[in-house]
C-alpha cells in the first residue's frame, strides 16, 4: 500500500472530513473508498459550500415538474409537454484546453438534457474573457467559440443565442456556460433513479479512458507499487458519438423500459451509480471487469473516476437487457450490463472477483458536511459606490471649456465598438443556429424565439448577467440579472416562466467571495419571487481566479419563456418607415457601473441602477399586453450602453433610422448613455398611437420619442448619424480586434 | 507478418490551401520571413497483418488511398511501409 | 408519390428534410437507415445534411461507403431524381455522382448565415419553377463548402450547363468556391447537389421561404414530366 501520513490531503479533503467518513463507515475507507469521496465530497458534486445559501432560492411555482437535483429541471408548457433545461459551466477544462474544453462541457450540458427523455432543441452560451488587446485571450476566445461550434453543430443542436462579455478580470480565466433547451412529452419524463431490486445496471455509449481523473491516479489496489503518474486532465469531446448516443437513447426512453437513466459526467461511474442508488434509496453492485474500457490496465479507481465523455448510466427492467443492446447495436454503440441493483444501500465494486469497495451510496451523495463560509463586506464595495460621478463632468466642462464642443458621436461610436456592445455576428455565424429549422427570431435580438412544432406557440430563450453590477453592487447585480433576462423575454412577445443559474465565483474560502455569492444569491431569489420565474436547477462554479484576483462576480441567469401565440414573436429592429417610437419607462440619472463610464473614463465604479421590481413588472406586463393586442412593430430592452445604443441596436437591423426629440433635464452624457433599468423601447404604427395610449393608461410612466425616418439616427442636436456607416463599424469590430 | 504503414496526405501541389496559407501567415508573423509553400496534411499511422508480401501491402495501401483515404480529385497521397519486429 | 431521405449516422438534417416534404409539401416520405437497400419506388431520394460519421476524414468520404449508396447509385444512373443538401452533396461529389470537391471554407470557419444566391440553370427537374438569374435568400451552413474542380472540369460544367446555382457575387460567396458555385448538376440533370439549405427557408415563418421554389419544382417535375 501507498504510504503516507495524510493519505485524505490527495484527494482534496480536510482531515476533519476524513475523520467523518471513519466515523460513518465505522472503520477507515481504501484507497479506492477514499478516492470516491474524494470525488462525491468535492464542491462540484455535493456543493458542500454553497448549499446553504442555495437553499433561498424559490424552486417551486406550478409550471415546476421538476425542480434542483435531478440532472435538469422541467416546466409545463401545456398540450402536455415539458421543457427540459440547465445551464452548466466548463470553466476551468476551458482555460487550460479552450476547443476541448468548450467542447465537453456542450456535450456534458445535451447529455443532461436527453438523460430527463427530452429532445435538445436549443444551446445558449455565455462567455466571458478578458479584453481582446492580449494574445492569449484571443487564443482562448477563438478556440472557445470554435469549440462551441464544433461540438454543437456536429451534433444538430442549435446555438441559439447567448452573450459574450469581456473584462480584465476574466483574463486568464474565461468563463465559459453552456445552456441547453429539450423538449418533451410528459409521458417520457425519465429520472436518475436505481429501483426495482435485481434490475441490471447497464453502461452505454463510449467506453472508458483514463480521460478527465484529477491530479495523481495514485494507488489502488492493482497497482500498488506504481510510481504515480499524470493522467491527462482533459477530456476530449466526439460529438458525432453524442449524435449517436442521443438518438439511440431517446429511441430507448420511448420504449418504457427504462426504470432509471442517468449521464456520466463529473466524476463518473462513481457519481452516476451513487447518486442513482441514493434517490432510489437502494444499492448497486459493480463489476470492473464488465465495464467497456478503451485502454489496457485500468485499475478500479480509474474506471470509477474516469470522465470519458459520451456514456451513460442506464437502468432497464430485468429481461430488457437485450431490448438495450439491440437499440445500441443499430447505432454501433456499446451497451454492457456491469451490475445489478441491490437492496442493501451499497455501492459495492468488484474485481476480478475480489470486492474492492463498499460504502453505503448516501454516505457518498448525500452525506457531505455542509459549511457556512465566512462572509465580509469587501472593502471596496463602499469606496466604489461613493464614486462621485459629477467629478467627472466638472472636469470635462474644465477642459472644454464649452459643453458643445463634446462630439457624442463620437462618443457612442466609441461604445458601440468596443467588445462589449460590438456585433457577436462573429461568434454566432460560426454556430448553426437553424438546424432543427424552429429558430423564428435569429441571434442578434433580445433573445431566441423558437416554433415548438405541431403546436401554434413558441419558446423564447436568453441568458443574461451584467458582471459589473454585480461587482459593483452583487445583489442588486443579482436581481438586476433577472430582471433583465425578463425584460428580453417579455420584449421577445413571451412570458417569463422559469431560470436556471449559472454562478461563477472566486474562491469561496474567502470571506469577500462568498459576500458576494451570498448576496447574488439574495437578489436572485427577490426578482425570481416577484417576476414568479422559479429556480429549476443550475450550477455553481468556484475557484475563478487569476493571479490578480477572483473574476467578477457573474450569477448568470438563464431564462426560458412562452409565446401563447406565435403570432406574438416580435424583435428588436424598426419596421417600417413612419412609425412612432416610444419610451416605455423613465431615464434617471444613473450612469454608475454602465459601459460609457468603462468605455470613455476607464472606470467600473458607482452606485449602479435602482430596480423597483414592482415597476418593473407592471412595465413587462404592458409590453406584453400590447404585443399581443398586435400593436408592437419592435420592442428592444433599453440596458447596457443606455438609450442611444438602444436605438441604434433597433436602427440597424433593417437600415431604418429614427429622428428622436426628448425633452429632459438631465445632462446629455445621462439622457444618452444611462442605464436606468425597467425601459422598453417599441415602435408600432402611427394610427394605433390613441388604442396604445388607452390601453397604457396610467399603470406606467411613458413618452413619445420619436418616429421612425431616412437612415440616420438623430437624438435631438446631440446625435445625428448615418446608421450604415456606423453598423459596419459595429459589425467589425471585433473581427479586426483579432487581426491586430 | 506485421506491418507498419505511415501515409501522407497533401492537397495537390496546384491546389490553394486555405489552412496552409494561415498557418504561414502566422509563422511569418512571428518572424519567420523565409517560410513559403507551406501545406497542411493528413498524417496516418496503420498496422497491416496477414500478409507476408511487402508488394502486397503497398497494392492494399495504394487501392486504401484511392479508395477511402484520400480524395484524387484534390488530394495526392505516398506512403512508407515498414516491417515491424 | 413518395420521397425516401436517407439517414447517415450523424445525419442531422434528415428530420427537417422529413417536416418540409411532409409538412409542407404534403408529399410521403420514408425515413431510409445507411444500412438499408432502397426498397420502395421512390419518386426521389434526398441525402441531408448533416455530419456523417462526424465528417471526421473528408465531409462526406466515409458515408459514400454506407451500404445504402450503391442502390442510390443504381437509382441515380437510371435516371431517378437524386437531391444532395450540404453534407448530401458532399457524399454525392465523393461517391462521384456530381464532379468536384469541397476544402475548407477559405476563413477556415464554420458559417452560418443566410447568402444572396443566382439561379444559372432553370432547366433542371430541381429549378424548372424559377428564372434563370432569379435571385435567392438562402442560409447556408458549412465548414467545407469550398467547391473545387480542375480547369478541364470546370469546362465541362459550363459546356453542359451543370452550373445550377451561384453565390450572387464574390461578397456573397461565403467559403471561396471557384467561381461562386454553390450548386451543380449531374450531366443527365437528374442529380444535383447544393451547399445552401433550401429546407431552412422553406416556410413564411423563418427568415425567408426562397428555398421552397426548389422543392416545387421536383414536385411539378415529378406531377408532369418536363416543361
Amino acid at each position: 500500500m501507498n504510504q503516507t501520513n495524510k493519505p485524505w490531503e490527495i484527494e482534496g479533503l480536510t482531515e476533519q472530513e476524513y475523520n467523518m467518513i471513519v466515523d460513518l463507515l465505522g472503520r477507515e475507507p481504501n484507497y479506492t473508498e477514499l478516492g470516491m469521496f474524494g470525488v462525491m465530497w468535492s464542491e462540484h458534486c455535493s456543493y458542500k459550500n454553497s448549499k446553504a445559501v442555495l437553499r433561498n432560492f424559490p424552486t417551486e411555482g406550478e409550471v415546476v415538474l421538476q425542480g434542483p437535483g435531478e440532472n435538469a429541471g422541467i416546466i409545463d408548457i401545456g398540450d402536455n409537454q415539458a421543457l427540459s433545461f440547465k445551464i452548466e459551466s466548463h470553466n476551468h477544462p476551458s482555460a487550460i484546453e479552450p476547443y476541448q474544453g468548450a467542447a465537453t462541457g456542450v456535450g456534458g450540458i445535451i447529455r443532461d438534457i436527453f438523460t430527463m427523455g427530452a429532445r435538445p432543441i436549443a444551446l445558449l452560451d455565455s462567455l466571458r474573457f478578458g479584453f481582446l488587446d492580449d494574445e492569449h485571450v484571443k487564443y482562448l476566445f477563438e478556440e472557445v467559440v470554435a469549440g462551441i461550434a464544433g461540438y454543437g453543430n456536429s451534433i444538430g443542436v442549435p446555438t441559439v443565442g447567448g452573450e459574450t462579455y469581456f473584462s480584465n478580470s476574466y483574463q486568464g480565466n474565461p468563463l465559459v456556460n453552456a445552456m441547453c433547451v429539450g423538449v418533451m412529452d410528459h409521458e417520457d419524463i425519465s429520472t436518475a433513479t436505481a429501483s426495482g431490486i435485481g434490475n441490471p445496471v447497464m453502461v452505454v455509449g463510449a467506453a472508458t479512458g483514463r480521460d478527465g481523473i484529477q491530479g495523481a491516479s495514485f494507488a489502488s489496489d492493482e497497482l500498488t507499487d506504481e510510481s504515480e503518474e499524470d493522467r491527462p486532465a482533459v477530456q476530449v469531446g466526439d460529438p458525432f458519438m453524442e449524435k449517436l448516443l442521443l438518438e439511440a437513447s431517446l429511441e430507448l426512453i420511448k420504449t418504457g423500459c427504462l426504470v432509471g437513466i442517468q449521464d456520466m459526467g463529473a466524476a463518473g461511474l462513481i457519481s452516476s451509480a451513487s447518486e442513482m442508488a441514493s434517490r432510489g434509496e437502494t444499492g448497486i453492485e459493480l463489476d470492473i471487469d464488465l465495464v467497456p474500457k478503451r485502454e489496457e490496465g485500468m485499475n478500479s479507481y480509474e474506471v470509477l473516476l474516469s470522465e470519458s465523455q459520451e456514456r451513460m448510466l442506464v437502468i432497464p427492467e430485468a429481461g430488457k437487457e437485450d431490448l438495450v443492446e439491440q437499440i445500441f447495436s443499430k447505432w454501433d454503440l456499446n451497451a454492457a450490463v456491469i451490475g445489478e441493483v441491490t437492496d442493501d444501500g451499497m455501492i459495492r465494486v468488484l474485481n476480478k472477483g475480489k470486492k474492492v469497495a463498499e460504502v453505503p451510496a448516501r454516505i457518498l451523495a448525500d452525506d457531505a458536511p455542509e459549511y457556512k463560509r465566512e462572509s465580509k463586506e469587501p472593502d471596496y464595495y463602499n469606496e466604489l459606490k461613493s464614486f462621485d460621478i459629477d467629478s467627472l463632468f466638472s472636469i470635462e466642462e474644465n477642459r472644454l471649456t464649452r459643453k458643445d464642443d463634446i462630439d457624442y458621436n463620437n462618443i457612442l461610436e466609441s461604445i458601440i465598438t468596443s467588445e462589449n456592445i460590438a456585433s457577436k455576428s462573429y461568434i454566432y455565424e460560426q454556430y448553426d443556429h437553424m438546424v432543427q429549422i424552429n429558430t423564428v427570431v435569429l441571434p442578434g435580438s433580445d433573445a431566441a424565439v423558437l416554433r415548438i412544432k405541431g403546436k401554434d406557440k413558441g419558446l423564447a430563450l436568453t441568458t443574461d448577467c451584467n458582471s459589473r453590477y454585480c461587482y459593483l453592487d452583487p445583489e442588486r447585480g443579482g436581481e438586476i440579472a433577472v430582471a433583465e433576462a425578463a425584460r428580453n423575454i417579455t420584449c421577445s412577445g413571451g412570458r417569463p416562466l422559469a431560470i436556471t443559474d449559472g454562478l461563477n465565483f472566486g474562491n469561496p474560502m474567502k470571506p469577500e467571495i462568498f459576500w458576494q455569492f451570498e448576496k447574488s444569491i439574495k437578489g436572485i431569489s427577490k426578482a425570481c419571487q416577484a417576476l414568479n420565474t422559479p429556480v429549476t436547477g443550475g450550477n455553481v462554479s468556484f475557484y475563478n481566479e487569476n493571479p490578480e484576483g477572483a473574476v467578477y462576480p457573474t450569477p448568470i441567469v438563464g431564462m426560458v419563456g412562452l409565446l401563447d401565440k406565435l403570432e406574438y414573436a416580435t424583435d428588436q429592429f424598426f419596421k417600417n418607415i413612419g412609425d412612432l417610437i416610444i419610451l416605455l419607462g423613465k431615464t434617471e440619472s444613473e450612469l454608475g457601473g454602465s459601459q460609457y463610464l468603462e468605455s470613455i473614463h476607464g472606470h467600473v465604479k458607482g452606485r449602479i441602477p435602482e430596480l423597483d421590481l414592482e415597476k418593473e413588472k407592471k412595465i413587462q406586463e404592458t409590453c406584453l399586453e400590447l404585443i399581443k393586442a398586435g400593436f408592437v412593430k419592435s420592442a428592444h430592452d433599453c440596458s447596457d450602453g443606455g438609450l442611444a445604443v438602444t436605438l441604434f441596436e433597433s436602427s440597424i437591423g433593417n437600415l431604418k433610422g429614427a429622428d428622436i426629440k426628448i425633452e429632459s433635464n438631465l445632462k446629455a452624457e445621462e439622457l444618452l448613455f444611462s442605464e436606468t433599468q425597467s425601459r422598453i423601447v417599441i415602435s408600432l404604427a402611427r394610427e394605433d398611437k390613441e388604442m396604445v395610449e388607452e390601453l397604457i393608461g396610467d399603470s406606467i410612466e411613458y413618452q413619445v420619442i420619436g418616429e421612425v425616418k431616412g437612415e440616420r439616427l438623430k437624438i435631438n442636436n446631440l446625435i445625428d448619424i448615418y446608421i450604415e456607416e456606423l453598423k459596419t463599424k459595429w459589425e467589425e469590430a471585433i473581427p479586426l480586434k483579432l487581426i491586430k | 507478418m506485421e506491418w507498419l504503414v505511415k501515409i501522407n496526405i497533401q492537397l495537390k501541389e496546384s491546389i490553394l490551401d486555405p489552412q496552409g496559407q494561415a498557418v504561414q501567415a502566422g509563422l511569418n508573423a512571428l518572424g519567420y520571413n523565409n517560410v513559403s509553400d507551406l501545406n497542411v496534411g493528413k498524417y496516418m499511422e496503420l498496422k497491416i497483418t496477414d500478409l507476408t508480401d511487402k508488394e502486397q501491402v503497398k497494392e492494399q495501401v495504394d487501392e486504401m488511398c484511392r479508395r477511402l483515404l484520400a480524395n484524387p480529385v484534390i488530394e495526392d497521397y505516398r506512403f512508407n511501409i515498414e516491417e515491424m519486429a | 408519390m413518395r420521397f425516401g431521405i436517407v439517414t447517415f449516422p450523424g445525419s442531422n438534417c434528415d428530420q427537417d428534410l422529413r417536416y418540409v416534404v411532409e409538412e409542407v409539401f404534403e408529399i410521403k416520405t420514408d425515413m431510409i437507415w445507411h444500412k438499408e437497400d432502397l426498397e420502395n419506388n421512390y419518386n426521389a431520394i434526398l441525402l441531408p445534411g448533416g455530419f456523417s460519421y462526424g465528417d471526421y476524414l473528408r465531409s462526406g468520404a466515409i458515408a459514400r461507403f454506407s451500404p445504402v449508396m450503391d442502390s442510390v447509385i443504381d437509382f441515380a444512373n437510371q435516371g431517378g431524381l437524386v437531391l444532395g443538401i450540404c453534407n448530401g452533396f458532399q457524399i454525392l461529389m465523393e461517391a462521384g455522382l456530381l464532379p468536384g470537391a469541397m476544402k475548407v471554407n477559405n476563413n477556415l470557419k464554420f458559417v452560418c448565415k443566410h447568402v444572396k444566391l443566382q439561379i444559372k440553370n432553370n432547366q433542371t427537374p430541381f429549378t424548372e419553377k424559377l428564372e434563370r438569374d432569379q435571385i435567392l435568400n438562402i442560409p447556408v451552413a458549412h465548414q467545407e463548402g469550398n467547391f473545387y474542380i480542375d480547369d478541364r472540369g470546370l469546362d465541362k460544367l459550363k459546356v453542359n450547363d451543370q452550373i445550377v446555382l451561384k453565390y450572387l457575387n464574390d461578397s456573397e460567396n461565403p467559403n471561396g468556391s471557384i467561381e461562386n458555385i454553390a450548386g451543380i448538376c449531374n450531366k443527365k440533370r437528374n442529380v444535383f447537389g447544393l451547399m445552401p439549405h433550401p429546407e431552412r427557408a422553406s416556410e413564411d415563418i423563418l427568415s425567408s421561404s426562397d428555398g421552397k421554389k426548389i422543392f416545387e419544382s421536383l414536385i411539378s417535375f415529378l406531377k408532369e414530366g418536363v416543361n
